[in-house]
């Protein structure tokens, strides 16, 4: 050993470079071209709806869904949770990480009955997003346009 | 092969680094902050329609395409403009018809899949 280690202190600052060199470049990296890539396979889904003449909502509805059915379907093979290991927020912020929440204890609950098993458990981690993302849009469109609608002005 | 043409490697470019960022984001405040992905998808999601509601998110929208719709963030923003959009359509009932009418497809796909899923599949137990 090149240094006598006699204090704490010296100990914490040894460990510290020893330990991993920082394993959240790793994790950032993979997030980001997996997460990218999410987001690639999203827009080519999008580009041929488009090329196909239909609207640019129906175009996202069908991305979205699109995207869904395949998180559903690596999530019912157990390849998404590898996949999730590797990938980090990565996988978790596309709209298959929302959709791997939804399916992932619906499959893990089964043992607990189809009603309060899969059912309920279903909304464990879907149900605060969409109770945040519900409530939020109500709040938000009324605290920041309450002007700009003529209809509202009327009734009020 | 008339639809591969179509593809705009640019906006791939754009749709890629923007979603990979928004996941960026996210890691460093898994990693630094220890908040829970359970915290980190209702953040986006509010992030999403607070950005949505003010019109910001959509100049994300019209530089990165899906690089901003498909992540979480997008879902928020989809909630939002679906009521901005009905409010001017329908007036006050809008308020709570729109979001939901905006985001039903991937709602209902999501626990429809789902609910399929668990019927089919069995869950691997997890090893420890």
């Amino acid at each position: 050993m090149k240094k006598n280690i006699t204090t704490k202190q010296e100990y914490q600052t040894y460990v510290e470079k020893k330990s991993p060199n920082s394993p959240i470049l790793k994790n950032c990296f993979n997030a980001f071209w997996v997460g990218g890539l999410i987001c690639v396979i999203g827009q080519i889904i999008f580009t041929i709806c488009r090329s196909k003449g239909l609207d640019e909502t129906t175009s996202g509805a069908i991305v979205s869904i699109s995207l869904i059915g395949l998180s559903a379907f690596l999530t019912a093979i157990n390849w998404f949770n590898r996949i999730g290991k590797f990938a980090g927020a990565g996988s978790l912020v596309p709209i298959t990480g929302f959709a791997n929440s939804i399916i992932s204890p619906a499959m893990e609950y089964k043992s607990e009955g189809y009603v309060m098993g899969v059912g309920a458990k279903m909304f464990t981690v879907a149900g605060p997003v969409l109770v945040y993302g519900i409530s939020s849009s109500i709040l938000v469109r009324n605290s920041l346009h309450n002007n700009k609608c003529p209809r509202i002005n009327n009734i009020n | 092969m008339e639809i591969f043409q179509n593809i705009d490697l640019y906006m791939l470019l754009k749709a890629f680094v923007i979603g990979g960022l928004l996941c960026v984001i996210a890691q460093i405040l898994i990693d630094k902050t220890k908040l829970t992905p359970a915290r980190i998808l209702v953040l986006y999601v509010t992030l999403g329609t607070i950005l949505g509601g003010l019109g910001i998110y959509k100049y994300l929208v019209d530089f990165a395409g899906c690089g901003a719709t498909v992540p979480l963030t997008g879902f928020g923003n989809n909630l939002a403009q679906g009521v901005i959009k009905e409010i001017q359509k329908d007036g006050l009932i809008g308020i709570f018809t729109g979001g939901l009418k905006a985001s039903a497809g991937g709602i209902s796909a999501a626990v429809f899949f789902g609910y399929i899923a668990s019927l089919v599949a069995k869950p691997k137990i997890k090893k420890q």
